[in-house]
C-alpha cells in the first residue's frame, strides 16, 4: 500500500552549509521581503537579480537540485496554465490566429513574466524550508512575533502549538498507516466503492486515530505539567539565537541586493 | 508449502534521503501446522517480515508465494490472502472503533460478506477462542474494558475471519503477569485445540521456548538462524548473546546449576522440564544418601 510513503512533512534537507547555519530570523525576513519584491516588481532585471541571488544561495546550501525541483512540481500545472491564459487573452499585436483564438506578443511577454514570478515565489519558500529545520523555523517565528507581545499577542503559545503540531505530524501519520494496515488485516477495503462508501470506510481509521490522539494529548499535557511548564513567562531557550559573523555578512549581502532591486524599480 | 518468500527484500522510503533497508534477501518457507517463533533485537525487521506475509507490504525485490501463487501478480487476490492469513499488530487494542464488542468482532467477517446467523456463529466462536463470555460481553463497549480484555477483543476480531494461519506481533507486550499467563494458554489453545498455523513474534524468550517448534532468529534484516528452540537455545548461546538476545530464564538457572557442579542438562527450556531435571538430581542425591 502506498498511502503516505511518498509524503514528507517539511522538506528540510539536512546539510552542513553556511546557509543552514544562518539565523532563522534573518532567513524568514529575507524570504518575506523577497516575496514582497517579487509581487511588486515590474522589471525583468529584478527577477534576474533575485533569481541569481537564490541560485547562488541554493548552490551554497549544497541541497541537491532534485529536491528544489520536487518542490516546484506541484505548481508546474498552475504556472503553465497562467502562461496560456495570458498568452491567449491579452490584447495586442497578434502572433497567429485560428478562428477566435489568437496569440499575442504582449500576452507572451506578460505570461512569461507571471510564470517567472510564480516560479520565483516557490523558489523563495523552497529555499527557506529546504535549509531551515521546522524547529528552527518555529523558533525564529516565535522570536519575530514576540515583538507583538506588547499588544498581548500570545507569541510563545502559538510557537509552542506549532512545535507540538510539527512534532506530532509524523507520529500521527505513522499511526494512521498502522491503523489502516490493521483494519486491512481485518478485511477492510479502502480502495473500492463510490465516494459515500469510501467515506464510510474511513470511520474505522478516524475513530481509533482520534482516540489515540486524545490519549497522547492528555499524556503530553500531564508530562508538561509534571515538568512545571507554565507558559512563556520568563522562559529561556536551549538554542539561544544570536547574530554571528556569518549572519552579519549575509545581512550586508541581502541589504545590498534589496537596495539594488529597489533602485532598479524606482529609476 | 504454504508460504514461500523468495529472495525478498524490503526498503522503507525507497529512493529517499532517509531510506532504510528493513529486510535483506529473505528466503523462507512455512508449512501448514507449524508453530514458528521469531526473535531478534528491536528494529531487526520482524514486523516488516510479518507484513510481507499477508501482503500489506510488497517486497521491493523478490516474491511472496502463498499456496504457490505470487500474491502481487494479482492485486484483487490480496483480500483472499488476508482471509487465509490473520495478522494482529503490536498493541492491537489501538485499532478498536465500534460501539459494541459484538460489532467490533463482526467487522472482519462482515467485510468478507458474511451475514446473519453465520456472522453470529463466527463472533461466538471467536469469543470462545479468546475466552470472553459471549452473553456477558457482546453488548459492552470495547472502550470500557481493561487493556488485556481489549487485546482479547482485538485478537478475536482477526480470529473471526477464520484464518488458517495466525500471526501475532508481540501479543503479550506490557501485560500483567496474570494476563500474560492466560494469554499463553490462549495461544497454546489456538495451536493445539483449533489447529491454527501460528507465527509469533516475541521479545520474551520464555514464551518462545515454551510455545514454538521452530525459531527464526533475525538480525539486521536477515534470518541468521532457523532451527528448533532446543538447538538454538542450547548450541548458539554465544551467538545469541552477541546480538543482544537472552536465553529463557530457566535455561540460565540450569546453566548456573551446572557451573555449580550439578549434573543437570543445561538445554532445558521450560519450567516443567526444569522441575523434572531438578527432581531427578535430588532423587539421585537421596539415594546416594541412603547408600552412605
Ligand atoms: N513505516 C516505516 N517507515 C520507515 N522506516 C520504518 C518503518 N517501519 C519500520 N521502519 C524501519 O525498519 C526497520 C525494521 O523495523 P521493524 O518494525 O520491522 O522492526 P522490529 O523487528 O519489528 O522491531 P521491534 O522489535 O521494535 O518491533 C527499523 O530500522 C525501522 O526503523
Ligand atoms: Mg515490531
Amino acid at each position: 500500500m502506498k498511502f503516505f510513503r511518498n509524503l514528507t512533512i517539511g522538506q528540510y534537507v539536512h546539510k552542513d552549509s553556511p546557509i543552514h547555519k544562518l539565523d532563522p530570523r534573518i532567513k524568514i525576513l529575507t524570504s518575506l521581503l523577497m516575496m514582497i519584491l517579487i509581487f511588486l516588481t515590474e522589471s525583468w532585471w529584478s527577477f534576474l537579480i533575485i533569481g541569481f541571488f537564490f541560485t547562488v544561495n541554493i548552490w551554497l546550501s549544497k541541497v541537491q537540485i532534485k529536491y528544489v525541483l520536487r518542490g516546484l512540481k506541484p505548481i508546474l500545472v498552475l504556472i503553465i496554465l497562467t502562461l496560456f491564459i495570458h498568452l491567449f487573452t491579452t490584447p495586442g499585436e497578434v502572433i497567429f490566429q485560428i478562428g477566435v483564438i489568437r496569440m499575442t506578443w504582449e500576452g507572451l511577454s506578460r505570461g512569461m513574466f507571471i510564470a517567472v514570478r510564480l516560479f520565483l515565489l516557490i523558489l523563495t519558500t523552497s529555499w527557506l524550508t529546504l535549509t531551515t529545520s521546522p524547529i528552527a523555523l518555529t523558533d525564529g517565528i516565535e522570536r519575530l512575533l514576540s515583538f507583538f507581545k506588547i499588544i498581548g499577542f500570545p507569541a510563545h503559545e502559538i510557537a509552542m502549538m506549532m512545535t507540538i503540531a510539527l512534532r506530532f505530524i509524523p507520529t500521527l501519520m505513522e499511526e494512521t498507516e498502522k491503523i489502516i494496515k490493521a483494519q486491512m488485516s481485518r478485511g477492510a477495503d479502502f480502495e473500492s466503492g463510490n465516494i459515500l462508501k469510501r467515506m464510510k470506510n474511513m470511520i474505522p481509521i478516524i475513530i481509533p486515530l482520534f482516540i489515540n490522539a486524545f490519549h497522547r494529548a492528555d499524556e503530553l499535557a500531564i508530562a508538561m505539567e509534571a515538568r512545571c511548564y507554565r507558559g512563556g513567562e520568563g522562559r529561556t531557550h536551549y538554542r539561544a539565537l544570536s547574530f554571528k559573523y556569518l549572519d552579519k555578512v549575509f545581512f550586508m549581502i541581502i541589504s545590498f541586493t534589496i537596495a539594488l532591486i529597489i533602485i532598479i524599480n524606482v529609476v | 508449502m504454504f508460504i514461500y518468500l523468495e529472495n525478498a527484500s524490503y526498503t522503507y522510503n525507497l529512493n529517499m534521503p532517509f531510506e532504510t533497508k528493513a529486510l535483506d534477501s529473505i528466503n523462507l518457507s512455512i508449512d501448514r501446522g507449524e508453530f514458528i517463533g521469531i526473535i531478534g533485537h528491536t528494529g531487526c525487521g520482524k514486523t516488516t517480515l510479518l507484513q510481507l506475509l499477508n501482503g500489506l507490504l510488497e517486497p521491493t525485490i523478490g516474491h511472496v508465494f502463498i499456496d504457490g501463487v505470487d500474491i502481487h501478480q494479482n492485486k484483487k487476490g490480496l483480500k483472499e490472502i488476508r482471509k487465509k492469513i490473520g495478522l494482529t499488530f503490536q498493541y492491537p487494542e489501538n485499532q478498536l472503533f465500534e460501539e459494541s464488542i459484538y460489532k467490533e468482532i463482526a467487522f472482519g467477517p462482515r467485510n468478507l460478506g458474511i451475514t446473519d446467523d453465520l456472522l453470529d456463529e463466527r463472533v461466538k466462536k471467536a469469543m470462545k477462542m479468546v475466552e470472553l463470555d459471549y452473553n456477558q460481553y457482546k453488548d459492552r463497549s470495547p472502550f470500557e474494558l481493561s487493556g488485556g480484555e481489549m487485546r482479547r477483543v482485538a485478537i478475536a476480531s482477526v480470529l473471526a475471519i477464520d484464518p488458517e494461519i495466525i500471526i501475532l506481533d508481540e501479543p503479550t507486550a506490557s501485560l500483567d503477569p496474570q494476563s500474560h499467563a492466560s494469554f499463553l494458554t490462549l495461544i497454546k489453545n489456538l495451536y493445539q485445540k483449533y489447529h491454527k498455523t501460528m507465527i509469533l513474534v516475541s521479545h520474551n524468550m520464555d514464551v518462545i521456548a515454551e510455545l514454538a517448534q521452530r525459531v527464526l532468529v533475525m538480525e539486521k534484516g536477515k534470518i541468521i538462524m532457523d532451527s528448533t528452540p532446543r538447538n538454538i537455545f542450547q548450541e548458539s548461546v554465544e551467538q545469541l548473546e552477541k546480538i543482544g538476545l537472552e536465553l529463557p530464564q530457566v535455561t540460565y538457572v540450569m546453566h548456573r546449576l551446572k557451573q555449580m557442579g550439578k549434573e543437570v542438562n543445561s538445554g532445558v527450556l521450560t519450567i516443567e522440564e526444569a522441575k523434572e531435571e531438578i527432581f531427578s538430581i535430588l532423587k539421585v542425591k537421596k539415594s546416594n544418601n541412603e547408600i552412605f
